[in-house]
């Protein structure tokens, strides 16, 4: 299993790195269209555009802040998790070594990069159990400008006037795009949680990022609060880059998790432009059978 | 409009907020330790007088013996805030090429001593990874890591926005003013 699975998680990692999702790719060309002409807005977009091109027909990355390594595997109950681990491991060495991915591990002390991208917490893996005999493996790559830009909220929350309820919810999100401005990498998308504690929130919110943009919440009070989000936020005139434009948001997806009685988070998980999300499901030993989100 | 390295006081001076131009010539990486280091005394090893120094962590790999720019775009400026001021005074630049903008002390600094915050567009990795000809040297490789170093690079046509002039005007402070007003409607509206 180990070498069929390293070289099929390298390609995994080369597409994630390299190849932009169709979904996020259609949100963005829109966006290009309705900025006025002439524009920086319209100009930032346009280059994106073009780099998004290059990367693809270069193989080389969208972004070089390669980011978070985060690796959403669903298996079978006989899957080896350790051997997956160490396969995938090799992976990200050997994407590291060939440039797809940035030497962007660092000793949070002492400031030493591994260079590798492996070390206490990079990968990171989330290992889920499914009825299938097949495996699934989701990759996003987060860049770290963009993870600056998350922030939860625990409510009631004073300087927004936030209370425990739906619209208390909208004004903390709506405030962390606001937040944001451009810093994030503008036009981005928001994952988001409502509920959990305060490592499950933020987990759960990086989550909804496995969502393509063009999906619909199965919970309609969900779903209507995401396109108020989006369309609220892009009247507020951050634009691509905080440059000012029509387009500060391409998307955002929002869950539930229950919480305790005493506890309300919300947290909020901004993505870049450069949505890197790929996904591919494997038979057993390691081999591809299908890609996702194609 | 191109704009070569070394830039004189006065053609920074001529550039406004919004412009579109382009660099030719040398541009130097410099991101969190470079900042830092230089803050706190460290000595610049390269004289960068009147270039543009770059918030960036470029991807880089050594092909048949030559250092090859795999992706280079900017990274989130504001991190170099508290150190960027007396940077621009100690080495002598003329340009910041970032993302996001910066704060009042650098807005103030690029009024002061002739330099201006140009915004390369975030993301875009290989659009400005194509404008670089050459890596002409690497400083502080070891000491801080590959995306950490000083990376002098040799560009052609580096495409940026200026968003902080010379003359105390910033995009950015614009956009998030504009921002915080229809910020305040929208949270009116739900109260």
């Amino acid at each position: 299993m180990a070498k069929e699975l390293q070289s099929s998680l390298l390609e995994l990692v080369r597409k994630t790195s390299c190849d932009l999702p169709p979904d996020v790719e259609k949100v963005l060309k829109k966006a290009l269209r309705k900025e006025t002409k002439g524009t920086t807005a319209q100009y930032a977009l346009g280059v994106l555009q073009k780099n998004t091109d290059l990367a693809r027909t270069e193989s080389r990355p969208i972004c070089q802040d390669t980011g978070s390594i985060l690796f959403y595997v669903k298996g079978p109950k006989n899957l080896d998790q350790r051997a997956f681990c160490k396969a995938a491991d090799a992976a990200v060495k050997e994407a590291t070594a060939v440039g797809y991915l940035r030497q962007n591990s660092v000793d949070s002390l002492t400031g030493k990069n591994s260079g590798t991208n492996l070390g206490p917490g990079s990968p990171v893996y989330h290992f889920e159990q499914w009825g299938k005999k097949s495996i699934e493996v989701r990759l996003i790559l987060k860049g770290g400008g963009c993870e600056n830009c998350g922030v939860q909220y625990a409510l009631p929350y004073g300087p927004l006037n936030a209370g425990r309820d739906i619209k208390g919810v909208e004004k903390c999100i709506l405030d962390a795009v606001g937040k944001a401005q451009g810093k994030g990498c503008a036009p981005g998308a928001l994952g988001v949680c409502i509920g959990g504690d305060r490592a499950t929130g933020f987990a759960h919110s990086k989550e909804q990022l496995l969502r393509t943009l063009d999906d619909k919440n199965d919970n309609a009070a969900l779903a209507g609060l995401e396109s108020r989000i989006l369309r609220k936020s892009n009247g507020l005139g951050i634009g691509p880059m905080g440059f000012g434009g029509k387009t500060t948001l391409l998307g955002c997806k929002i869950g539930l998790l229950n919480r305790l009685p005493a506890s309300y988070f919300v947290s909020v998980s901004y993505m870049c432009w450069a949505f890197r999300r790929r996904g591919c499901v494997m038979n057993s030993s390691g081999k591809i059978s299908r890609w996702l989100y194609q | 409009m191109v704009i070569t390295t070394p830039i004189s006081d006065e053609v920074i001076r001529s550039l406004h907020v919004g412009q579109v131009v382009e660099i030719t010539g040398s541009v130097f990486t410099g991101r969190d330790s470079v900042h830092k280091y230089l803050y706190d005394g460290g000595k610049c090893p390269v004289d960068m007088t009147g270039s543009v120094i770059y918030h960036c962590g470029p991807v880089v790999v050594k092909e048949k013996g030559v250092w090859v720019v795999k992706a280079a775009g900017p990274t989130t400026s504001i991190r170099e805030e508290p150190y960027q001021a007396d940077v621009i005074k100690q080495l002598g630049l003329r340009g910041v090429i970032g993302k996001g903008g910066m704060g009042p002390k650098t807005l103030a600094a690029c009024k002061e001593y002739g330099c201006v915050y140009m915004h390369a567009i975030g993301g875009a990795a290989q659009v400005l990874a194509e404008v670089v000809d050459e890596v002409k040297d690497v400083h502080f490789l070891d000491k801080f890591g590959s995306p950490e170093a000083i990376w002098h690079l040799e560009c052609t046509r580096f495409p940026v926005v200026i968003t902080m002039d010379a003359h105390g005007n910033s995009l950015h402070e614009e956009v998030e003013h504009g921002s915080k007003v229809e910020m305040q409607k929208l949270l009116a509206e739900l109260t």
